[in-house]
């Protein structure tokens, strides 16, 4: 069954195409991988997908309900949590408040006004931080101003703040970009670990091909705001279509 | 103990000691000596410390937790006055009615204002709650003249005025349940006269209870959002958490601090004007809460000191007074300097130097005379304990 369903978007920035009758499905369970070349509207998909831009037309089902029109924390108060393509933390605050405020979020909902109690005993709630801040191995760090953390860990960190609140499809833009090999193969070993444990079903875009045969099991191509192909990762590697897609310009 | 942990009720200690001991902390010099002037010991000004500290640290939980700039939070110090006058003029003189009546009609307004001017962010916020607090501010003096007196103040009139809970003989300046605030004791200690008044521990006490609370909302998940929202509006968003309400009860419970400081302000002189609603007076605000450490618990207690103490000496000091001091200086340099500062520097142009010394703090000690308390203290201690970095964890104090 899809999760997702993405059907006919539009979306037009000026005089540029930015995303042209686009449709997508989303399996639930799958890691579905979206690659493109730059520039190809593949950040501008997941906008539209989380409330951060209105398509121009077209229809975003997510479990049977339209998300369109509706606010970014009503969209991720559905279940769909999303890691950006530049880190974003809340600079200001240590690591481990970081992880907080989505637990706050996933246990009270978009507001609820707790003027008197004192954070430090909440007990479930740090729990929670300090489990999922060791399953990124972020542990030893979090005291620190996370402003001050390193690219890598950033996304680390906001790729931590996603998962605790176990969303049911987690949206990961280039969740690898600046990372060193090493944390890159930690990532994806850590993206299958939840993927399996918890049933999250995740949409990854990748330029790192080497993530996107790790883990996804479909994957679609977008070139120029138009998905090209749909295909299983055997298929997808030698298919013309997508040659063109990523040399496009060298054959012309 | 209270539900603090040790260092915030350490705190709390030391803001009620310093409260509690003001008239004899703040009155160093004896009544003879030459500077005795610098004394801050006398009921008036320590009610303007410990209101505007009560205005300052509601403030502080918008600006310095959320980083949302109000420009025309007098404008509730304002609205709180007139409710609290007209609790005098219409109900009675008991400062238990007027005081959270004035709180309550605040708060609407503020519920009201902060609704609108919460749809814009930034810099827009920030002129749509000054364009509100002149609003008001002109109103007053035109169309609300029936309200507010207009130019002429409004202060009761306890011939006219209904005042209908006053009784036959009950009294008419504030007080609370016939406790007159005006009531004092001086003590003559030697060279020295200490005045305990009732008005100002009325505002003592509401001071530390503001400040209490004021911690809890810091180390609470809501001051958590709200220190989230400072750091990453939009991530706020994709959190699955709704910046507005957050915002809006910030705003509000600002308001009502404010809303309560004008209800002091009349428990302690009953007469309120459109003046405390001018834009500079909401300027004030801001600077007061720069000036202590945005974002700190004990910095709006100090902006507002630093800055009412500031008014009240430097704005006194006359040109004989300078004369007297530089008189062993060469007579034309004495009169040059005597010039320069009475000119410039003190008296009526005592703005200057404040302006100064706001301008040496952000560029210097941008998180205020906190930072500059830490700083010295961290001097004295052994240069080894360097972990005042690690305690970023939980806002400093
Ligand atoms: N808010 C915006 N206003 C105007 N143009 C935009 C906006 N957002 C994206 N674009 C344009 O839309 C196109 C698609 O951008 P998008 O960020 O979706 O690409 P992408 O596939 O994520 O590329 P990359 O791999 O570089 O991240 C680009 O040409 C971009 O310049
Ligand atoms: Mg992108």
């Amino acid at each position: 069954m899809a999760i997702l369903q993405v059907k006919g978007i539009n979306k037009r920035f000026g005089g540029l195409q930015a995303l042209g009758d686009v449709n997508l499905s989303v399996e639930e369970n799958s890691v579905h991988a979206i690659i493109g070349p730059n520039g190809a509207g593949k950040s501008t998909l997941l906008n539209v997908l989380v409330g951060k831009l209105i398509p121009d037309s077209g229809s975003v089902m997510f479990d049977g309900q339209s998300v369109l029109g509706r606010k970014p924390h009503e969209i991720n108060q559905l279940g769909i949590s999303r890691v950006f393509q530049t880190p974003e933390i809340f600079g200001d605050l240590t690591v481990f408040e970081n992880v907080m405020i989505p637990c706050f979020a996933k246990r009270d909902g978009a507001f609820k006004m707790n003027g008197i109690g004192d954070v430090k005993k909440e007990k479930d709630i740090l729990e929670q931080a300090e489990a999922i801040l060791d399953d990124v191995s972020m542990l030893d760090k979090r005291h620190m101003h996370s402003a001050s953390l390193s690219r890598g860990d950033k996304r680390r960190l906001e790729m931590a703040m996603c998962l605790v609140q176990e969303p049911r499809l987690l949206l990961l833009d280039e969740p690898t970009a600046g990372m060193a090999r090493a944390d890159t193969n930690n990532t994806i070993d850590l993206l299958k670990e939840i993927h399996e444990k918890r049933d999250i079903t995740m949409a990854i875009i990748e330029h790192d091909m080497h993530v996107v045969f790790s883990l996804a099991e479909r994957i679609t191509v977008l070139a120029q705001g138009t998905p090209l192909v749909e295909e299983t990762p055997e298929n997808i590697k030698g298919h013309p279509k997508v040659r063109e897609a990523y040399l496009g310009e060298a054959q012309v | 103990m209270l539900g603090l942990n040790k260092k915030d009720f350490g705190l709390l200690c030391l803001v009620t000691f310093m409260a509690a001991a003001a008239p004899i902390l703040l009155n160093p010099f004896p009544e003879t000596s030459t500077l005795s002037f610098l004394n801050a010991g006398y009921p008036a000004l320590m009610q303007l410390f410990a209101i505007f500290g009560i205005v300052l640290i509601g403030f502080n939980i918008l600006f310095g937790l959320t980083g949302y700039l109000s420009f025309g939070h007098a404008a509730f110090i304002g609205i709180g006055s007139y409710t609290a006058m007209w609790m005098y003029k219409l109900l009675n003189f008991n400062v238990i009615i007027s005081i959270p009546m004035a709180m309550f009609v605040t708060g609407i307004f503020a519920v009201l204002i902060g609704w609108i001017c919460l749809r814009r962010t930034g810099i827009y916020f920030s002129i749509l709650t000054l364009a509100f607090a002149e609003m008001a501010y002109r109103l007053s003096y035109s169309v609300l003249t029936p309200i507010t007196g207009g130019e002429t103040n409004l202060s009761p009139d306890p011939i006219n005025d209904p005042m209908i809970l006053k009784g036959e003989n009950g009294l008419t300046v504030p007080h609370l349940f016939g406790f007159d605030l005006n009531a004092k004791y001086v003590a003559e200690v030697g060279n020295w006269s200490f005045t305990f008044e009732a008005g100002y521990y009325l505002c003592a006490l509401v001071l530390v209870l503001s400040f209490y609370l004021s911690i809890r909302v810091f180390r609470s998940p809501f001051g958590m959002m709200l220190r989230a929202i400072k750091a990453n509006n939009h991530r706020m968003g994709y959190t699955g958490l709704n910046p507005k309400p957050y915002m809006l009860a910030a705003f509000v419970i600002s308001g009502l601090y404010a809303g309560l400081g004008g209800g002091l302000l009349v428990a302690m002189d009953a007469q309120a004007g459109a003046e405390r609603m001018f834009w500079t007076e909401s300027g004030t605000i801001v600077i007061m809460s720069i000036l202590g450490g945005a974002g700190t618990l004990l910095g709006p207690i100090l902006g507002a000191g630093a800055i009412k103490y500031m008014e009240k000496i430097l704005s006194s000091i006359s040109e004989s007074q300078l004369h007297s001091w530089l008189s062993i200086l060469p007579d034309g340099l004495e009169d040059f300097l005597v010039y320069i500062l009475a000119n410039f520097f003190v008296g009526h142009a005592w703005h200057l130097t404040l302006g100064l010394v706001f301008m040496l703090v952000v560029i210097f000690v941008p998180g205020g005379l906190v930072e500059l308390g830490q700083r010295v203290a961290s001097r004295f201690r052994r240069k080894g304990s360097e972990d005042a970095l690690v305690s970023k964890e939980t806002p400093a104090e």
